[in-house]
């Protein structure tokens, strides 16, 4: 039976500063119960963007920096160049790795670094006030596409085939859901013990809920995150 | 005696040689002219002594990014650049800045936004000093030989270490590429470094995102209480022939160095001229300079930009009523002979 709180978590910064019903709470919640049973709470250093997931700046008690938008995979690359012993988690949301910060991904993955990079696709710029993103699906209305994504800025952007399509072979890339928090953990698990015991480059992207941006009750932020399933597919890619 | 190296060195090798000897254990770097061979050069050093890292990396934000991640870990780390990429460090340098890094990066200055003027340029002192949306809180050094390349490349190691503030080493590529013996005697103690994440029992938090101006101000009245408390100490000159001057050169870098010349030359022939080299154009070495303008009737400020150093200059020589007399040539050098037809009686 799990604690209500993982044990990795910082009590101190608790109740956190994520809206009510944010997927970033429940992708948190399983990063931290993955922490907890594979034991290394001591061994992570955990690399945090700018956007919505800069909230999580005080959220564990392990070592962790907050960095600049769509930087964080550079900075923990160098950080764990460096300090090769300890593990490093760089969390982003879709903006700030699919854009801004598309090339640093690409490229950590290409290098195999070895680091884990979390992801977290909400398909809108949330803490902004849901502006379009790469991932937003085409007809989807954010404050940026009023009418609905035109068909001519392209379909939701699939970031984990993008990435699996440079990445080493032995890297692990993956994608989960909030819809499912059993997954979730487990796939967590597994790209970190890809860093941690192979010394690979390890990738996962969370298909996540923002009932705020998305003006959405529980019930239907559940349906849509179900939806964000069908176009993009989970597990391993 | 002096013991030389034993070959001539070009300006970037000499950096490389100068990093190593204080104390530098990292770098990460994006190619470009002409800082290029202090990449090159790191690397070939690299090769035989394993415990140096390095990183090319997929462009010069991620190089900076990538320094500030290994100084988290107490890793004497540094980038070298170059106009376009120094433009985009400032988004590291920014960070660095604010959460108190111990950013270092030697910045081979280039005229212009794109290619082409590589040669003679002074046109990164307003990035150095105050690119970014912080206070220019940066500590910045200019070389004016080889030697000095090789000297302060060492030194600004140790002045990030104890400080805590960014600090940039300017060259240029006139400076970068020049040969010349250089002197490896000049004694560097590297200071100890420490884990900016410290792994300990109680996590570290590091952000620069803040809840309200109010907080942000805060960190800032800080940060600016220690760099104002420290400037003094920091910042280096030198004069030369200055003792019974009517006037003074000042500049900085190469353009030092030709005017230095030019002393030399004026006075052979009777001109009461001395000059004022800033070691550091920021924080400037302001209490003997504003010495010597007490004593002095004119100052010929003299640069290859388009009066960056000159601004830094007047600002902090305001109340002083010499006359100054700005010479810019931006993104062009100077001669020795040039410098005395610009400032002829």
């Amino acid at each position: 039976m799990d604690q209500i709180m993982p044990t990795s978590w910082y009590a101190k910064s608790k109740p956190h500063f994520f809206c009510g019903g944010c997927g970033h709470g429940i992708t948190l919640k399983q990063l931290g119960y993955a922490i907890d049973d594979l034991k290394i709470q001591e061994d992570i250093v955990f690399g945090i963007d700018i956007g919505c997931s800069l909230l999580a700046w005080d959220f564990f008690a392990c070592d962790t920096i907050q960095t600049h938008h769509g930087r964080t995979t550079p900075v923990m690359v160098g950080y764990k160049m460096t300090k090769p012993s300890k593990i490093a988690l760089a969390y982003m949301g879709d903006g700030g790795g699919y854009a801004i910060g598309l090339q640093s991904l690409l490229h950590a993955a290409f290098r195999n670094d070895p680091i884990t990079a979390i992801l977290v696709n909400n398909e809108n710029y949330a803490m902004t006030g849901g502006q379009m993103a790469p991932t937003t699906e085409s007809g989807v209305k954010t404050t940026t596409s009023p009418n609905g994504k035109p068909i001519e800025f392209g379909p939701g952007f699939k970031g984990p085939e993008t990435v699996r399509g440079v990445a080493n072979k032995d890297a692990y890339v993956a994608r989960a859901s909030v819809s499912n928090p059993v997954v979730l953990r487990n796939t967590l698990k597994k790209a970190i013990e890809t860093q941690a015991e192979k010394n690979n480059f390890s990738f996962v992207e969370i298909l996540s809920v923002c009932p705020t941006n998305w003006k959405t009750s529980a019930k239907e932020s559940l349906e849509r995150v179900k939806d964000m399933e069908k176009y993009y597919p989970l597990g391993e890619i | 005696m002096t013991k030389k190296h034993s070959k001539l060195v070009t300006g970037n090798q000499a950096a490389v040689l100068g990093a190593l000897a204080g104390g530098a254990e990292a770098m990460f770097g994006y190619p470009i002219t002409p800082a290029t061979e202090i990449l090159q050069g790191w690397i070939e050093k690299a090769q035989s002594d394993k415990s140096l890292h390095f990183l090319q990396t997929e462009d010069e934000t991620s190089a900076g990014f990538a320094v500030c991640g290994a100084l988290l870990n107490g890793t004497k780390a540094f980038t070298a650049s170059a106009g376009p990429g120094h433009v985009l460090m400032q988004d590291p340098v920014s960070m660095a800045e604010n959460v108190r890094l111990p950013f270092v990066g030697i910045m081979m200055q280039r005229g212009g936004p794109s290619t082409g003027t590589v040669n003679f340029s002074q046109q990164e002192v307003n990035l150095a000093s105050f690119g970014g949306n912080g206070e220019g809180l940066r500590i910045v050094y200019s070389a004016s030989t080889v030697q000095e390349m090789y000297d302060l490349s060492a030194k600004i190691f140790n002045t990030a270490w104890k400080y805590m503030f960014p600090t940039f080493l300017l060259g240029d590529g006139y400076i970068g590429k020049m040969e010349s013996e250089i002197g490896l005697t000049k004694k560097v103690n590297p200071i100890s470094s420490k884990k900016l994440l410290r792994e300990q029992k109680t996590p570290t938090h590091l952000k620069n995102c803040y809840s309200s101006e109010e907080e942000l101000a805060e960190i800032l009245k800080e940060n600016i209480y220690e760099w104002n408390k420290n400037k003094s100490v920091i910042a280096e000159s030198e004069k030369y022939r200055t003792e019974d001057a009517k006037e003074i050169i000042v500049a900085h870098g190469l353009v030092a160095s030709a005017a230095k010349e030019a002393v030399d030359m004026m006075r052979n022939h009777g001109r009461k001229i001395g000059l004022f080299r800033a070691i550091t154009v920021h924080p400037l070495d302001t209490l003997p300079l504003s010495n010597l303008a007490k004593k002095v009737k004119r100052i010929h400020l003299i640069e290859a930009s388009q009066n960056q150093f000159s601004r830094i200059v007047k600002y902090e020589l305001y109340g002083e009523t010499t006359d100054i007399v700005e010479h810019s040539k931006p993104a062009e050098g100077f001669s020795p002979s040039e410098i005395i037809d610009l400032i002829r009686d």
